[in-house]
């Protein structure tokens, strides 16, 4: 597979992240979405479908988050992860709807639960939370408001 | 509540037995009346959030045949009486749950199905978006464990309500 390569192209910076399944490649958040076409258009790997967007808080200490993409070729039936790593006090990565649109909504999902900003992206909204609700769930340091609507939260 | 005692095996027929042999004439009192009738079909709302829909719909089926006791699922709350709150309560379900409860015309019911909109069930504690039980919104009558409830279950509910309904008085409500 070739797709080492055509990562390296536009970003020579990459590193393969060891013991990764599927593969993972770190890549500059500023050059993603060139990494991401290249990925897309190159007859060599086809990365035609965007299977997952998901993101992690690395935790207060480590000051970091991290956005995973799982791609997949489904003409040469192979896998690849690509990671952005960002700050954890203003996490923002470009969109990458306009290069696979199924971005969209797994983005916004990101940013529901992470509060990790997609620069560019068409319609970025809470997709599962409510629109009024506090703070974003997924994050370590997350704690949920008292009342919602004037419904207790805790048991 | 009715001087004659009644019989709770068999509480969707009890009007009928104030009746006069074989003349066709009925005497009873308008309590007996109205409770039996209310118990006789109560029209649950034809909705569902979670796993517990699925034991709700199967006690629709022919095995369980909610139809039996005058149940037939209504696509709308203005033509239901009972509103059966079957899963997971979200903060942001909350508001359309309210929404239906509040849109039944009166005497309405609410059985809550299942652990979770009893008390939050298995999201009690780490489940920042659910509700911990459906009476945090709406108020509930009857109250059917398990998760998810067997249909059995369900229908021994529905028939505690239909005890409840029947000693009901217009002159106390």
């Amino acid at each position: 597979m070739e797709f080492l390569n055509i990562i390296l192209e536009s970003d020579p910076s990459a590193a393969v992240v060891p013991n990764s399944t599927p593969q993972t490649i770190a890549v500059d958040p500023k050059k993603l979405i060139t990494v991401a076409e290249n990925l897309l258009r190159s007859s060599q790997t086809y990365f035609d479908q965007l299977s997952c967007v998901t993101g992690i808080d690395n935790g207060v200490e480590a000051k970091t988050m991290e956005v995973i993409y799982h791609l997949y070729s489904i003409p040469y039936n192979f896998s690849v992860a690509l990671k952005v790593i960002l700050p954890r006090e203003n996490p923002v990565v470009p969109t990458l709807s306009s290069v696979w649109k199924s971005a969209n909504w797994m983005e916004r999902e990101t940013f529901d639960m992470y509060g990790i900003v997609f620069e560019g992206h068409p319609d970025l909204r809470r997709i599962l939370m409510p629109a009024d609700w506090d703070g974003y769930p997924l994050r370590k340091d997350y704690k949920e408001q008292e009342k919602y609507r004037e419904i207790q939260v805790k048991y | 509540m009715s001087d004659t005692p009644v019989n709770k095996e068999d509480v969707s027929t009890f009007a009928y037995k104030e009746s006069f042999g074989n003349s066709g004439v009925i005497v009873t009192k308008v309590d007996n009346l109205f409770n039996w009738s209310r118990l006789s079909s109560l029209f649950p709302m034809t909705f569902g959030i979670a796993c517990c829909a699925i034991e709700f719909m199967s006690t629709g089926t022919a095995p369980y045949d909610m139809d039996r006791l005058g149940m037939v699922p209504r696509a709308t709350p203005r033509q239901s009486d009972v509103m059966i709150v079957a899963g997971t309560v979200t903060f942001k379900m909350a508001d359309r749950i309210k929404r239906l409860y509040e849109q039944m015309a009166e005497p309405r019911y609410v059985i809550s199905m299942g652990s979770c909109s009893n008390c939050g069930g298995p999201y009690w504690q780490h489940g920042y978006h659910v509700v911990k039980g459906v009476d945090r919104i709406v108020p509930v009558d009857i109250y059917v464990p398990g998760c998810p409830p067997r249909p059995e279950a369900l229908i021994g509910g529905i028939m505690k309500l239909h005890e409840k309904i029947q000693s009901e008085s217009l002159w106390n409500s």
